[in-house]
């Protein structure tokens, strides 16, 4: 537990780092590319998430058992994805077809969000 | 009066935040499921996109914003709890609650200005993935400021310091929960 | 506020006992874990005659169609749907799950682990409350306007989700709202135990040195609380598919009924474990106890249940081969399914070499424990028809389902249950259940329970599909031979049930009027038979210390065949 780790001026240079990479995120997707778009939103959504979870919550502080939780945690929902998405990603099979799938209806009301 | 078993420590580390670390493993497969069914909704659906485009990325990462800064303020609240000074630390925690507060009038707005345009929870799928996943969010940033503000309020007393960086824990989890939500109901269009 | 207590040495509870607490807050607002317990087994037990009470007025039906049953009345087929969901939901969701893990867990994870109450004394009563309000909330489903949930306790949608269907619009909705309370009652009580367990443990306990039951309880919370996640989720979208009106299961509107199936049986096949673990831990401590032998290989039992657990997240499509799944996945989980047999098949055999050359005593906990191990076989074994895909196709959805399930839910909720309650019985009420009663209660649960069941798997063989009503609408299956078989299943159900009474009798005639029970009645080594019977407040004046692990009995050199853990060598 280093002093350093937990001085003011370190959580302050840590959050804005996270705002750096916030901005970056919003800009990603104005370049058009989809692939820099995929990295720039969920790339950085883990950089970030590993920055709080290391940074403001200490985890590496805790014992690593901690760590390794949380790690199952998230690879069984990972094992979830693997076990069900072939099933959920069909989109038709023996007398069934999700049409919804293909067409998007918008609704009646005018779009008054902006688009992009 | 307090039992003796609130008191050891066989694990290494306090109860309280192996509670709290507990807390988080089974908020990680709630939220898992949720937003794993969604990608994979998302991902056979190739018309989502279309809708996603609707929302606001302005309004999401301004929330993503507020809630960064609270997350300072929740770890700079741990930093004086650990040094004895609950004053300050309860001042921090407050921070905290005012940045929750702004996230959820902020949401409410946004949320009654798509409701207004007909984006309503049954609009598509993916308009009741977006409430659904915000909704339970907010709902634990509610809790969340709800319980800090108990904290806060023993911490200005000086006691209980070591629920400051419980709660911060906590807070951080939110906080990380709203860094995945913002990409994939935002961002990914 | 708190005084510190400077170490564990230190009596704490000395001034404890000036005055005499209130009825209520002895009873009803403890947060004493001994108190908490007693109030989720009798809340357990109440719940188990309600779903008992189930199973006889549906059996009735189905062996004699029509009939006016005796002290129900004419069963409706809106009737018979929501018992019939409603026996599965109560059985597991209120009566084995409080009883095995929040009722021996509460009592024993603090009396075992040698400290004085649970981390957190008043979450653990908030809990209780929860898991309380839930079963009101459940019973209270059947008063209201369409009566009770009728789609099965899976709740598959679309009919679960859609009113027109279910025909249940209330009774759905507040089904799902008690399910979710209860999970929350025990997401409460699972970090509870936990953190106890891995927290609180007396001075020397190590992690081999903590008794199998405590092992098995932490390892069911932990699998409980990993697993419950998704299934809330999706509980969240099916209350609001019926409620608000969403799709998120409407294969119409774009989305996927099977994305339920795999939200609740990630979470479902887990729960089969976390009932079935607790039971394996109870068995463990009983059969050491009266065959005075050390349990075969500690660590391969505690290793191979870390092992099951982690596997068991990897089988849950196994109950969905017909569902439309995506066939080659069909085989990744028929194989993971015929893995995870391996595991429970060891443990078994692992009883049976404890049980090897020792010296047996026939008690009833220890019947109750060998009957644990012949009849979850049978469960177990035929478990593996299920989990091949190939032969699933076949018995998915026939009463051969439902007779396995059965043969692994009885001798888990109920055999497990019963083991544990005679075991501890002295510690629990400070007396002794009559020996005789309760072996005739053993014999007449067991022999009618495999006259109630084998019968239904010769069914299921034949054909008999689960959830119908009425079988005389169908000449395939109303066949002379398949009626008798239906009567035989009933008649025994109602001997079973009958054999239930004697029980309770004893029960409550022991809790006021059996003998007295000394601190180790049965000569045992952990801690729990180290305090008074029943413990007082704060369990023991000075906490125990911890020199050995739990399961030193005939160890060759001492004079007594036992050996406790807190005794100093």
């Amino acid at each position: 537990m280093s002093e350093e780790a937990h001085g003011t001026s370190n959580y302050i240079k840590i959050w804005a780092i996270l705002v750096v990479l916030l901005v970056l995120s919003v800009l990603g997707p104005m370049l058009g590319i989809q692939a820099v778009t995929l990295i720039t939103a969920f790339g950085i959504a883990v950089v970030k998430a590993y920055m709080v979870a290391k940074k403001f919550m200490h985890i590496s502080e805790a014992p690593k058992f901690i760590t390794y939780l949380m790690v199952t945690c998230l690879v069984f929902m990972l094992l979830f994805v693997a076990g069900s998405a072939p099933d959920v990603f069909k989109s038709e099979g023996d007398n069934w077809k999700k049409t919804a799938s293909w067409q998007y209806m918008p609704p009646e009301a005018d779009h008054g969000a902006e688009n992009h | 009066m307090r039992p003796v078993a609130t008191t050891r420590s066989t694990a290494g580390l306090p109860t309280g935040l192996l509670a709290v670390w507990w807390v988080v493993a089974s908020e990680i497969v709630i939220f898992g499921g949720l937003l794993s069914s969604y990608i994979m909704y998302r991902l056979s659906h190739d018309a989502w996109a279309g809708q996603a485009a609707n929302t606001n990325t302005w309004i999401g990462a301004f929330n993503t914003l507020v809630l960064l800064t609270s997350s300072l303020f929740a770890v700079l609240g741990h930093q004086a709890a650990e040094k004895g000074d609950g004053k300050k630390a309860a001042r921090f925690l407050y921070y905290t609650i005012g940045g929750a507060a702004t996230f959820v009038t902020v949401k409410a707005l946004e949320w009654n200005m798509e409701i207004s345009h007909g984006f309503t929870i049954t609009a598509s799928t993916f308009w009741s993935f977006y409430y659904t996943a915000a909704g339970i969010h907010a709902l634990h940033v509610i809790a969340g400021a709800i319980i800090m503000a108990i904290v806060a309020r023993d911490a200005a007393k000086g006691l209980e310091l070591h629920r400051v960086e419980l709660i911060g824990i906590y807070w951080h989890f939110v906080d990380i929960v709203w860094i995945f939500l913002f990409p994939l109901l935002y961002i990914a269009k | 506020m708190a005084e510190s207590i400077p170490s564990d040495a230190t009596p704490a509870h000395d001034d404890h006992h000036h005055e005499e607490p209130s009825f209520a807050s002895k009873y009803i607002f403890s947060t004493d874990h001994k108190m908490i317990a007693m109030q989720y087994m009798f809340t357990g037990m109440a719940m188990a005659l309600i779903g008992g009470f189930m199973a006889y007025v549906f059996r009735m039906q189905l062996a004699f169609p029509g009939i006016d049953v005796p002290g129900y009345g004419l069963v409706t087929p809106a009737n018979y749907n929501s018992l019939v969901t409603n026996h599965g939901t109560i059985m597991i969701f209120w009566v084995a799950m409080p009883v095995l893990i929040a009722a021996f867990g509460n009592f024993l994870i603090p009396l075992m682990c040698g400290c004085d109450d649970m981390v957190f004394p008043r979450i653990n009563r908030l809990s209780y409350q929860i898991f309380l309000l839930s079963a009101i909330v459940l019973l209270g489903s059947f008063f209201v306007q369409g009566g009770g949930f009728g789609g099965a306790w899976t709740a598959y949608p679309p009919l679960s989700a859609k009113a027109e269907y279910s025909l249940t619009p209330l009774g759905s909705s507040i089904w799902l709202i008690a399910v979710a309370l209860e999970f929350v009652a025990f997401l409460l009580g699972g970090i509870n135990f936990v953190t106890t367990a891995m927290n609180a443990r007396a001075p020397g306990m190590k992690l081999y040195d903590i008794p199998m039951v405590v092992w098995m309880i932490v390892i069911a919370s932990i699998l409980f609380m990993v697993s419950v996640g998704p299934l809330i989720a999706g509980a969240i979208m099916l209350l609001f598919d019926q409620v608000l009106g969403t799709a998120f299961y409407d294969p119409d509107r774009g989305g996927d009924p099977i994305l339920w199936q795999h939200l609740f049986w990630f979470f479902g096949h887990p729960e089969v474990y976390v009932v079935l673990l607790p039971a394996v831990g109870i068995t463990a401590e009983i059969i050491t106890v009266f065959s005075r032998k050390k349990l075969f290989a500690y660590k391969t039992v505690l290793h191979t249940a870390i092992g099951t657990g982690v596997l068991s997240f990897t089988v849950w499509a196994h109950h969905q081969f017909i569902a439309g799944i995506d066939p080659r996945m069909a085989h990744v989980f028929t194989l993971t399914t015929l893995l995870i047999s391996i595991p429970i098949a060891e443990m078994m055999f692992v009883y049976i070499a404890t049980l090897y050359g020792g010296s047996i005593r026939l008690t009833t906990p220890m019947l109750w424990a060998l009957a644990f191990i012949g009849e979850f076989l049978i469960g177990g074994v035929t478990g593996i028809f299920l989990g091949a895909s190939g032969s699933d196709i076949y018995l998915h959805d026939t009463y051969f389902v439902l007779a396995h399930f059965h043969y692994t839910f009885y001798p888990i909720a109920i055999i497990g249950t019963m083991a544990g309650v005679t075991f501890w019985f002295p510690k629990m009420f400070g007396r002794h259940m009559n020996e005789n009663l309760g072996k005739i209660h053993f014999w007449g649960s067991i022999i009618p329970f495999n006259f109630i069941f084998i019968p239904l798997f010769v069914l299921g063989l034949g054909g008999q599909h689960r959830r119908v009503f009425d079988y005389t609408n169908f000449p395939d299956l109303s066949l002379p031979w398949m009626q008798e078989f239906r009567v035989i299943a009933t008649v025994a159900l109602l001997v079973m049930l009958g054999f239930q009474i004697l029980f309770l009798y004893n029960f409550f005639q022991s809790i006021f009027k059996g003998r007295k029970a000394e601190r180790n009645p049965w000569n045992s080594n952990t801690l729990e038979w180290t305090t008074e019977s029943p413990p007082p407040h704060g369990n023991w004046p000075e906490l125990p210390t911890v020199y050995r692990g739990p399961y030193e009995y005939s160890v060759p050199g001492r004079d007594k065949d036992y050996w406790p853990q807190n005794e100093p060598v």
